[in-house]
């Protein structure tokens, strides 16, 4: 089945891969029919070995990855999985990412499960080729597949010395084989690539500047475009005065569809200078809400349902006969995704097919809602993944994507798309806001008898995010809301005898949301351990043995056994040793069983709280993380640093900002992040269990540092920090309260 | 009107053809020149992305028109060493693997070596202060931080 929208020659051009009729099966299996002759594209079919690898007469494989590097290592990753299973050197593996005519759908590389399902796809695949290879060789050099082994990408007989290469047992020809389940996977204990930290493949490149990023992605004949987006998010665009901008030179076209508007030009910078320039009118639009009654907005919003995510005993008789309720809600900000690199990318219509090169996470959707908004079969748009800035889930790539298609499709000549930093700020799709309230039941022994939580989120789950451009032109775009699976971590990993947890689901959120690195975990967790350690409090007990009790869970108990090592910990209750001083320290314990299932991760928080001024300073992390088998520990070390770097900063000082039209926060001034001078120090000890099933690591980090950071900034100061961002004006007020109520 | 200027990029003489007398350099030499390592980030120097150096001095080229160029020297990444002949920071980020997405990591190498010229045994506070106006999304700044010790480490043994 060749791709309609490419041509044989083509094909082979852009993938140097040519697969043509002799099938392994062929011979490997007298008497199965071969393929035929004439050229066959390359299969997509998930179930197929064809679908993730092939092999060159040269012995060089390539990977073809549904899952792609977002800046995480995750190309590395699959190259040694692909080399270790296939006992070839590193070196000797091409990994080709996120190309809808190359690379099977494995959904879109978020939720850190790029390793723990494309990563094992493609092992098992790799398992499958290497038997299939053994068995080929063993069949030419006549003796058994018990006798070979496999060095370097050759087949070798024990007994004879003889041996063959993959490059000649397969070399160019397609394997035709079915991924089999069952096929023999290395022993862990034989590994010489998995387990190892393997430098990352793209690191020299992008310290000589030779690297290209989507950014860099430039196709023959490629013109600028820019947008230029209503003052009001809501607003209808009633007049466009093109000669505003006609003296601009290189200028092409003033591109109108509805209320989408946008600027082509030979050069970036006139481009960029016409979006400037253009002189439009837009209707008033008001619709957000008020920011300083965000809360009591999202409170008010109507649910259309509620997801009941766990219930045992009966929490509201066990509520109602405690000695002891404690209830506390929580709030989480706003954010934006942030990349440094704007949203970027390039269209090209040629003969009514589609070509869009993207970072986008997720092509293989990216092409469907293409395909939708430009009313084309799916068959005529092709997504190919170029690797953009760090993307932490749906940020704007897929809609950059979308105005460069309408763009140029109206100038028909291929179009670049960068979004501004304000386009990037102001537009990208939002983690949406999250409203948590907690109550709980100590009985008249200070043991916690009941937990019930109530989280107040937007409907939806991890879908696709409409189009902005779509949106704005009205062309055809059905998605629902697609906050991500903001259901996960509701639930609580430990064993107390009366549990509820129910998400209110609403029926709107004030910007379009999508997922940013550990949607809803995030939150949740940072609300279930922070009211965690307002329990530890009440009952007096140590906040990791506290843990350890309630877990049942001898990996999650390991992990917590670790920590108290790791952080040093000194068993005692918490508040026991504040110092009076204006900058005063202390130590907060989080934990999470990512998504109840996964990766375990166990963190102490050091802070500084300037009680003067409010300033917070996280100053030290201790991580303890557990994700199965790690394939590059360096890489997972990467990973945890920056989870927690990254999340500070959305804890300590991110905030989207927004008047009753828009996003104001719309640069790094109005939405700072964390600078070199406020970082922390990161301790990790890893846990590696290379018999186990590998688990994901980009996330799982993030979820545990905000609930860490506020029970240390209480175990400093005594105060409780439920609303993120945690700045000094907030922990002012939170101290001036809780002044007020001791005064009481 | 478009003029001709000579910039003077890595050592090379180059003539750009400029419509707009306020372009920023950043565009001449992504563009024009086809360079790769300075990057646009936010155009208002605000991030760092875009360093490059003119006349030994660590500037954001998305804000400096190409009319103060003038004849002064400028050096990119790609400038400052490459895989044959490594500047100490490069191959100190390639020892520390201080990279994540890398988009960034033009600035921080840039900004870096600027100061380490001027300041050749840094404490780590000092590197941290020095790159304070050069933002990671990330997160790989304990990473970068590590490699420019070691690339200072390292000019100095």
């Amino acid at each position: 089945m060749l791709q309609s929208a490419l041509s044989r020659r083509e094909f082979v051009k852009d993938t140097g891969v040519l697969i043509v009729g002799f099938s392994l099966m062929s011979l490997v299996a007298p008497g199965c029919v071969p393929r035929g002759t004439s050229a066959a594209a390359k299969t997509l079919d998930p179930g197929e070995v064809d679908a993730y690898l092939s092999i060159d007469a040269h012995g060089a494989v390539t990977v073809y990855s549904g899952k792609v590097d977002l800046g995480t290592g995750i190309r590395t990753a699959m190259t040694q999985i692909a080399a270790e299973e296939l006992d070839v050197p590193v070196a000797r593996v091409d990994v080709i990412e996120g190309d809808t005519a190359l690379t099977p759908d494995q959904g879109p590389s978020y939720g850190s499960l790029s390793v723990q399902n494309g990563g094992m796809q493609l092992r098992q695949a790799a398992a499958t080729a290497r038997a299939a290879l053994i068995t080929e060789a063993a069949k030419q050099l006549d003796a058994l597949p018990g006798d070979f082994e496999v060095e370097n990408g050759i087949v070798r007989s024990r007994t004879s010395g003889k041996s063959v290469t993959y490059g000649e047992l397969v070399g160019g020809r397609s394997f035709a084989l079915k991924v089999d389940k069952d096929a023999p996977l290395k022993a862990p204990a034989s590994y010489s690539i998995v387990g190892r930290s393997v430098a990352r493949l793209d690191i020299p490149a992008k310290v000589f500047g030779q690297f290209i990023y989507m950014q860099d992605f430039r196709v023959p004949g490629i013109v600028h475009g820019r947008v230029v987006r209503p003052t009001g998010m809501g607003a209808t665009l009633q007049s466009v005065d093109e000669r505003s901008v006609q003296e601009i030179p290189g200028m092409i076209k003033v591109v109108r569809e509805g209320n989408f508007l946008g600027v082509v030009a030979e050069t970036e910078w006139g481009a960029i200078t016409a979006a400037q320039k253009l002189t439009a009118t837009w209707s008033n639009w008001d619709g957000l809400p008020e920011q300083s009654k965000l809360w009591e907005y999202v409170r008010s919003t109507k649910v259309v349902k509620d997801d009941v995510t766990s219930n045992v005993g009966a929490v509201d008789q066990a509520l109602a006969s405690a000695k002891t309720k404690l209830s506390a809600t929580y709030d989480f900000a706003i954010h934006t995704h942030g990349s440094i690199g704007p949203s970027c990318a390039v269209v090209e219509i040629k003969e009514g097919s589609v070509t869009c090169w993207s970072a986008s996470q997720a092509t293989h959707n990216l092409r469907q809602q293409l395909a939708e908004m430009l009313s084309l079969p799916v068959e005529e748009v092709r997504a190919i993944y170029v690797e953009g800035a760090g993307c932490y889930g749906r940020n704007g790539h897929e809609d950059a994507a979308a105005d460069a298609a309408l763009l140029a499709r109206a100038v028909g000549r291929p179009v670049r798309v960068q979004w501004m930093r304000a386009d990037e700020h102001g537009w990208d799709p939002k983690g949406p806001p999250t409203l948590i309230d907690v109550q709980a039941g100590l009985d008249a022994n200070r043991a916690v008898v009941a937990w019930s939580s109530q989280f107040f989120i937007p409907q939806g789950a991890a879908g696709k995010v409409k189009l902005l451009a779509a949106d704005l032109a009205s062309l055809p775009a059905h998605e629902p809301l697609s906050p991500g699976g903001i259901l996960n971590d509701t639930a609580i990993p430990y064993a107390f005898p009366n549990v509820r947890t129910v998400a209110h689901r609403l029926v709107e959120t004030p910007f379009r949301p999508s997922w940013i690195r550990s949607p809803g975990r995030l939150q949740n967790t940072f609300a279930n351990e922070a009211f965690l350690d307002e329990l530890i409090v009440a009952v007096g007990a140590d906040p990791i043995a506290f843990r350890i009790q309630y877990l049942n869970d001898p990996r999650g108990a390991e992990v917590l056994n670790r920590l108290t090592q790791l952080a040093r910990w000194d068993t005692h209750p918490t508040r026991a040793k504040r110092d009076t001083g204006a900058v005063v320290t202390g130590r907060g314990v989080s934990y999470v069983k990512y998504e109840l299932y996964r990766t375990y991760v166990g963190m102490v928080a050091t802070v500084q709280v300037n009680r003067t001024t409010g300033a917070i300073r996280a100053t030290h992390f201790a991580v303890v993380h557990d994700c199965g088998q790690i394939i590059n520990p360096d890489g997972v070390r990467n990973q945890i640093e920056g989870n927690v770097v990254q999340t500070v900063s959305r804890v300590l000082k991110e905030e989207v900002t927004f008047n009753r039209s828009r996003v104001t926060s719309v640069d790094w001034v109005t939405y700072p992040i964390l600078t070199f001078p406020e970082i922390p120090d990161v301790d990790i000890a890893l846990i590696d269990r290379p018999t186990e099933k590998p688990w994901g690591a980009g996330e799982p980090t993030a979820a545990v540092v905000p609930a860490a950071i506020a029970n240390a900034v209480f175990d400093a100061i005594g105060v409780r920090l439920r609303s993120v961002p945690f700045t000094p004006a907030k922990v002012k007020e939170a101290m001036a309260r809780a002044g007020g109520r001791r005064r009481v | 009107m478009a003029t001709t200027m000579k910039l003077t990029v890595n050592g090379q003489v180059a003539t750009v053809i400029v419509d707009d007398p306020n372009m920023p350099l950043l565009y001449a030499l992504r563009d024009t020149l086809g360079l790769r390592g300075p990057r646009f980030g936010c155009g208002l120097s605000q991030c760092g992305a875009c360093t490059v150096h003119l006349g030994g001095q660590a500037i954001r080229s998305c804000v400096t028109p190409m009319s103060a160029v003038g004849t002064t020297p400028v050096v990119t990444l790609e400038g400052l060493g490459t895989p044959a002949k490594p500047h100490p920071l490069q191959q100190a980020f390639i020892d520390e693997q201080a990279v994540q997405c890398g988009y960034c990591i033009n600035g921080m190498i840039m900004e870096a070596a600027a100061f380490l010229a001027q300041n050749k045994s840094p404490t780590e506070d000092q590197i941290k202060d020095a790159l304070a106006g050069n933002l990671c999304r990330c997160g790989t700044h304990l990473r970068i931080v590590r490699a420019i010790k070691r690339a200072a480490a390292a000019t100095n043994a």
